[in-house]
């Protein structure tokens, strides 16, 4: 109960289709999505593979709680060895394909081999097949989707596709589905478009069941009270989006800017929450039009925008003066203070063309920034650009790199290698803000120290999803902690890192964490899935997940030396704001954190810890 | 006193949990196309609306009906019985509105019977785009809305300001 028992594997180069039944022993130990399938890409692939060769898989996961009444219950992910990275790669996403892929019947479906021409995988109900994409290959996500539900004469399908930036295995391409929700980060669509995969097509008819659905009815409905009387999902969230955070970081000193070498956007106002919802000069009307849910969820933070009709990113452009995905606090500061851009409307269009083209807009923006600064440094001129005068703060320069990147074309191309192998080939390889190649999201270490831990060991390469220790650190949530102290970081460190990959292996948006704890989740969990499910053993299925993660990342080559910081962060002070004067802290948490986590000083997990978590 | 959903798209996030909570009343699991309400998504309009039967006083679905299998309970709701329905579908071209359909496992036609009193849409609406009320009173809040803004003009440009515009 809770899983549907069924996974499809689908041979791209055999162009076989073959059903199996679910390890229901995997399920006990990992439950789903990053868990689960996790453990199944460690047993299938050599940790040494080619990220972009036909020996890697790409898995797509849904959990438990995926297609259930739970708050958010909609959620899938894609895990591979990841493009950008290396590293094993877990991204997850909402919208409505999660649940739709679990209503056909399946939990799971693992792709293997490479099409030898461009194909898409249509799934009804359990009849799953490999067509052929030709007349869809070169099109963009948007176009994608409805060529296939025209194709298929059912607007009910929910799609997941690359966009040109997948077919081109930009580094940091991203699956698209439902237009604007995306598995964004690690490269994940590169994998995609290495094995000729262009879409996904689900249409799902079946129900999912649940252990015991009275318990588990009462359960959500506690579960969603508690949302809905907390002040972040059931006020800021729904009203302002992410993007409640754009002031809030950029007051606490935290919001990198130019390429981390500030702490503050002098205009962060400009593109913030507040900015979005007041109406424009030149129309009356607002940026943002409405806010929308993902499947179950009963936050519904998603931004709904419109551009203004006048403004030169879409003159002649109809395609764009329609509403679609607005954004969320990691594209606006990705592509807006980071690369000192403050035109809201600009970061709208940058931010469509990203879910059109299928790219990661934090990597992208990342990288645009980094290129910016090579170019004011002079490694980098108007001749490498192919014209563009690639100033921080120009909305001009911004709108062509991004429709440059995804196609490809021109200094496209080398903004598509990531920062880390840009600025190496330009011979600065620490002014790329990154760890294991994957780009910072939206906060800076020297403010929030913990985040500096939290990049340094992620998993999948820097990244606020993976322990977003933000919430304790400026928003009190569970509890306040000093964001500028090193001290009891470790902790907090490990505390939200094993939480969260348990949360993300249920099929729950990791957002209800802002208002639940492990044990208003666990009471879910236990109602819907066979076996008993405790807050404890959760965090204790997050810390084994975690440890096999990092087991993983080990074989493939990672060692102690890839928990590391760019330079910048750890010897360049904060110039303004309350961590004036501050550089990360890492050296200090590094070798509590691996103590904590029963791992040598080289950050290898001992026999000792692989046993307790039965790994 | 006969009661009846009101529904405001403007509120309805598409989350459905409406649906989500009908299929599970009805079907006893979480199935989305089993649901007899359903949310329909204008993605470029940023437009989310539920649309569901309206239990018509006068149902065409109820009339078309060759073998009387829909009648009509204390409470005005239109009520498919199961042990008579022959699943011909008829009451689903009949219907205006859509709001009849065949559920080919049945094989019988489902729609809407408001939970016979108490609609689990309604209940699981975390915006209240759904709720359930007087159907004699189902317009209110919207001329609520429309006497706010006539108070408001009112009280700011004097008892003769035109009702403001929508």
């Amino acid at each position: 109960m809770g899983w549907n028992g069924k996974i499809l594997r689908v041979n791209l180069t055999e162009g076989t289709v073959k059903s199996e039944p679910l390890n229901m022993d995997w399920a006990q130990k990992y439950l789903g999505l990053r868990g689960l399938a996790s453990k199944y890409l460690i047993e299938e692939i050599d940790p040494k593979v080619d990220a972009l060769g036909p020996d890697n898989k790409l898995i797509f996961a849904t959990g438990p709680l995926t297609g259930t009444a739970a708050s958010t219950g909609g959620r899938y992910s894609v895990v591979t060895k990841g493009a950008l990275t290396n590293a094993i790669a877990c991204s997850n996403s909402g919208g409505y394909f999660g649940a739709e892929f679990k209503f056909a019947g399946w939990d799971m479906m693992i792709v293997e081999g490479k099409a030898p021409k461009p194909v898409y995988i249509s799934i009804i109900d359990d009849k799953c097949e490999i067509r052929d994409a030709a007349d869809i290959w070169g099109k963009s996500v948007w176009d994608t989707d409805e060529w296939i539900k025209k194709r298929h004469q059912d607007p009910m399908m929910h799609i997941a596709a690359i966009g040109v930036a997948g077919e081109n295995q930009v580094l940091y391409s991203c699956i698209v589905n439902d237009l604007h929700r995306a598995a964004g980060r690690s490269g994940v669509g590169a994998v995609m478009g290495s094995k000729n995969l262009k879409a996904v097509a689900v249409r799902g008819t079946g129900g999912v069941k649940v252990k015991d659905g009275m318990r588990f009815m009462k359960a959500t409905r506690e579960a969603k009270k508690v949302l809905q009387e907390n002040a972040v999902t059931g006020a800021g969230l729904p009203a302002y989006g992410t993007q409640v955070l754009m002031n809030v970081i950029n007051e606490a000193g935290a919001m990198p800017t130019r390429n981390s070498r500030d702490v503050q956007f002098e205009n962060a106002h400009d593109i913030s929450a507040e900015a979005m919802a007041t109406p424009r000069k030149t129309d009356g009307k607002p940026n943002l039009l409405t806010n929308q849910a993902c499947f179950g969820c009963t936050i519904a933070c998603g931004r709904i925008s419109k551009i203004d009709e006048t403004h030169f990113t879409i003159q002649n452009k109809p395609q764009y003066m329609h509403a679609s995905g607005g954004l969320e606090y990691e594209a606006a500061w990705a592509l807006g203070s980071n690369t000192g851009v403050d035109d809201l409307e600009a970061l709208t269009y940058v931010n469509f063309i990203c879910n059109e083209q299928g790219l990661d807009p934090i990597s992208f923006g990342a990288t645009v920034s980094a290129a910016m600064e090579l170019y004011e440094l002079g490694l980098i001129n108007q001749e490498t650009t192919g014209g563009i005068d690639l100033k921080f703060g120009s909305a001009e320069a911004l709108v062509k790199c991004v429709e440059l990147t995804g196609k490809a074309e021109g200094f496209g191309k080398e903004l598509g290698l990531g920062s880390l192998r840009l600025c190496t080939k330009y011979g600065r390889p620490e002014l790329s803000m990154s760890v294991k190649g994957q780009e910072f999201p939206a906060y800076d270490s020297r403010g929030i120290q913990g985040m500096g831990l939290t990049y340094a060991t992620s998993n999948r390469g820097a990244c606020h999803l993976r322990s977003y220790t933000v919430s304790s650190e400026i928003l009190g949530i569970p509890e306040k902690t000093d964001p500028l102290t090193t001290d009891g970081k470790p902790a907090l460190v490990k505390a939200f890192q094993d939480a969260t990959a348990a949360v993300d292996s249920t099929g729950l948006c990791i957002f209800t964490t802002f208002g639940w704890t492990l044990n208003d989740i666990a009471p879910q969990v236990d109602a819907a899935c066979t076996g008993e499910w405790s807050p404890e053993r959760l965090l204790e299925t997050g810390e084994r997940i975690w440890n096999m993660e990092r087991v993983f990342n080990n074989k493939a080559g990672f060692t102690a030396k890839d928990d590391s910081l760019p330079a910048r962060l750890v010897s360049e002070p904060a110039k303004t704001g309350p961590a004036q004067g501050l550089v990360n802290g890492l050296a200090k948490m590094l070798p509590e954190y691996y103590a904590l986590r029963g791992w040598t000083n080289d950050g290898v997990p001992t026999n000792e810890t692989l046993s307790r978590l039965e790994l | 006193m006969h009661k009846a959903l009101v529904i405001d798209p403007g509120k309805c996030t598409g989350c459905k949990q409406c649906e989500m909570a009908c299929s599970y009343v009805k079907t006893g699991e979480f199935n989305v196309s089993k649901s007899r309400i359903r949310v329909f998504d204008f993605h470029t309009e940023a437009r989310f609306v539920p649309y569901t039967c309206t239990q018509c006083a006068e149902a065409w679905c109820q009339q078309a009906c060759p073998v009387n299998a829909i009648t009509t309970n204390a409470d005005g709701v239109k009520v498919v019985n199961d042990n008579l329905c022959v699943g011909c579908k008829v009451c689903t071209i009949a219907c205006p509105f859509g709001t009849v359909n065949y559920n080919a496992e049945t094989k019988k036609v489902i729609k809407c019977d408001l939970c016979l009193g108490s609609p689990a849409c309604a209940e699981a609406c975390p915006t209240s785009a759904i709720t359930f009320q007087d159907s004699e009173q189902a317009g209110f809040d919207k001329m609520k809305l429309w006497a706010t803004q006539a108070a408001h003009a009112a009280t700011h440009e004097g008892p003769n300001a035109p009702v403001a515009k929508g």
